[in-house]
């Protein structure tokens, strides 16, 4: 009890901070017409590619002579890039039909 | 110095995403709203990359750049190359890339921690751990979801009482990480949380309809954004955060949007949905018998009407038949026949999708119009043309309590003068329930694959 009670208590910020996303993720979905609903999708699919700049950040850290690690990285980097590349290009090859002609 | 720029770069980056979301809820400004979230994450990756304090050897540098290299090649074309009726698989394969990286994290770091000996803090094991599970179970997920998008694995697989099998390994998955967690752990349970969480994802998908998969990759979607989150928590990075629990938070609700507008909760989309309740209570009296009717009788009735509605599904999108629809709407429109589509919130059960595959085809944005504007207007209608859809139209949604989509908002189409339905056979719609509306005297069935079907009449119509 007393370790729940002094994490919260270290990690107050990240905690609001978490919170706060939390609503402001159901705020600026609300509302949205079901025609936009795939496009939307897709967009917070390229979003969640974000997760690359853990990867990044990992293989910077990583000590150069340790191969398992550098391989794992590696493709850590590859994969968070066809998440964050492919996302953003579909989802505007989407919104691009929705243009008014 | 370069650190707090660095805190600037992640500030924009989360700004742009919160920013880029709002306007994508927006048909005017999406696609812009789109572009700004892609130039965050840019200036967040360069920044991640450049701003960095410490020194690197040039090998690692190397290997950074040849893997985003050759990461946005490959995305960019195959993003570019695919067919827009292979959009929702694509999207899946992305989402499962995105949880595998998280996964990969995961794994690295503990490589590191056991490798240096150094104590890991619980609250880091325990985003570690999650992260691990969590990424897997989205990567394994999205890839099954990708194969029975794909065609590959049509057939939902249930194995017997898989609801009782999959919670234990749920809770089994639960169990091992705590264990992990509390115990520290090594590299080779390491490896068997992955592949457990791996089999887990595999589990949680493999009952699950084809039909049903883009909630299932809207509800991964948002896992994989769990996953980035537990990353950010990891290394107190704000914009993972942002980026993660945003996506984590929207992608949750969008799922159960997308629930809504099929009138299931998640629930019953996840735990199987129309087993026996709707089924062994002998569904609805099939009364009167179906009329067939010809391409050519097609082409007359059209021709000779003054108003059509064109009802798009599911099986439009699957025959790919979404030019010819289109050929079909110009010529009918040259002739003085008002055409419009009807198309309903879940529309070949992808919301929204049956819009992007018309408008890739050209069709007017203006001549779109969603179920609540044109039911109203189907009463005036001369002739309805179903094209690959079924349950959306089905009466019993209205009429029948005891059908399982009893409640489920539908394209009044009965009420239009006549109606033509074309389907490739008479077997049932997804949700394995007879139709209504096929029995009724001013239906004519015209059967046969949509493309080839609407492509003879186009033929037809053309002699006239």
């Amino acid at each position: 009890m007393e370790n729940i009670l002094s994490f919260i208590g270290e990690n107050k910020e990240i905690i609001y901070f978490v919170v706060l996303s939390i609503f402001v993720g159901v705020e600026v979905i609300g509302g949205v017409p079901t025609v936009l609903h795939t496009p939307l999708m897709s967009g917070a699919n390229a979003i969640h590619g974000v997760v690359i700049v853990g990867a990044i950040y990992v293989m910077l850290n990583v000590d150069p002579t340790d191969y398992l690690a550098l391989t794992l990285g590696f493709l850590a980097v590859l994969l968070g890039t066809l998440n964050v590349v492919g996302g953003f290009v579909v989802t505007d090859r989407m919104l691009e039909m929705f243009k008014k002609k | 110095m370069s650190q707090y720029i660095l805190e600037i770069c992640y500030l924009i980056g989360s700004v742009t995403f919160i920013m880029g979301l709002k306007m994508m809820g927006n048909a005017k400004t999406a696609r812009k709203g789109n572009l700004i979230g892609a130039a965050g994450m840019t200036i967040a990756i360069l920044g991640t990359i450049f701003l960095f304090d410490k020194e690197v050897s040039g090998i690692i540098y190397g290997l950074i750049f040849g893997a985003i290299a050759l990461g946005t090649i490959i995305g960019w074309s195959t993003a570019k190359r695919v067919q827009m009726t292979k959009m929702p698989e694509l999207v899946s394969m992305f989402n499962g890339m995105g949880g595998a990286c998280a996964a990969l994290i995961s794994l690295i770091e503990l490589n590191h921690h056991y490798h240096t000996g150094e104590a890991a803090q619980t609250g880091m094991m325990i985003a570690i751990v999650a992260g691990l599970i969590i990424g897997t179970v989205s990567f394994s997920g999205s890839i099954i979801a990708y194969l029975k998008l794909n065609g590959t694995m049509n057939k939902p697989v249930r194995l017997p009482s898989y609801n009782v099998i999959n919670t234990i390994v749920m809770i089994g998955m639960f169990a091992f990480g705590a264990y992990f967690v509390y115990t520290g752990g090594n590299m080779m349970l390491a490896y068997l949380m992955f592949f457990a969480a791996a089999v887990y994802g595999i589990l949680f998908t493999v009952p699950i309809g084809g039909a049903d998969m883009p909630v299932v990759i809207s509800l991964l979607n948002s896992f994989t954004g769990l996953a980035a989150a537990f990353g950010g928590f990891l290394y107190d990075n704000k914009v993972m955060l942002t980026g993660g629990i945003l996506v984590g938070s929207a992608g949750t609700l969008l799922t159960l949007v997308m629930c809504k507008a099929m009138n299931r909760p998640l629930s019953n989309v996840i735990f199987g949905a129309f087993g026996g309740g709707g089924e062994s209570s002998g569904g609805p009296d099939v009364k009167g018998s179906i009329k067939d009717m010809t391409v050519s009788d097609a082409s007359i009735l059209l021709n000779y009407s003054k108003k059509v509605v064109i009802v798009p599904g599911y099986g439009l999108a699957v025959a790919q038949a979404q030019h010819v629809i289109h050929e079909l709407e110009t010529l009918l429109e040259e002739r003085g026949v008002e055409v419009k589509y009807a198309i309903h919130p879940v529309a070949g059960r992808m919301p929204g999708h049956m819009n992007v595959l018309l408008a890739e085809s050209n069709v007017d944005y203006g001549k779109l119009v969603e179920m609540d504007e044109i039911n109203p207007e189907l009463e005036h209608t001369d002739v309805v043309l179903v094209v690959g859809a079924n349950d959306v139209v089905n009466p019993a949604a209205k009429t029948d309590p005891s059908s399982p989509i009893y409640g489920m908002p539908i394209l009044e189409v009965d009420k239009a003068k006549n109606i033509i339905v074309n389907k490739r056979s008479m077997s049932a719609g997804y949700a394995g329930i007879e139709n209504l509306l096929f029995y009724d005297p001013k239906t004519s069935m015209l059967f046969g694959d949509a493309k080839k079907a609407l492509t003879q009449l186009v033929a037809e119509l053309k002699t006239l």
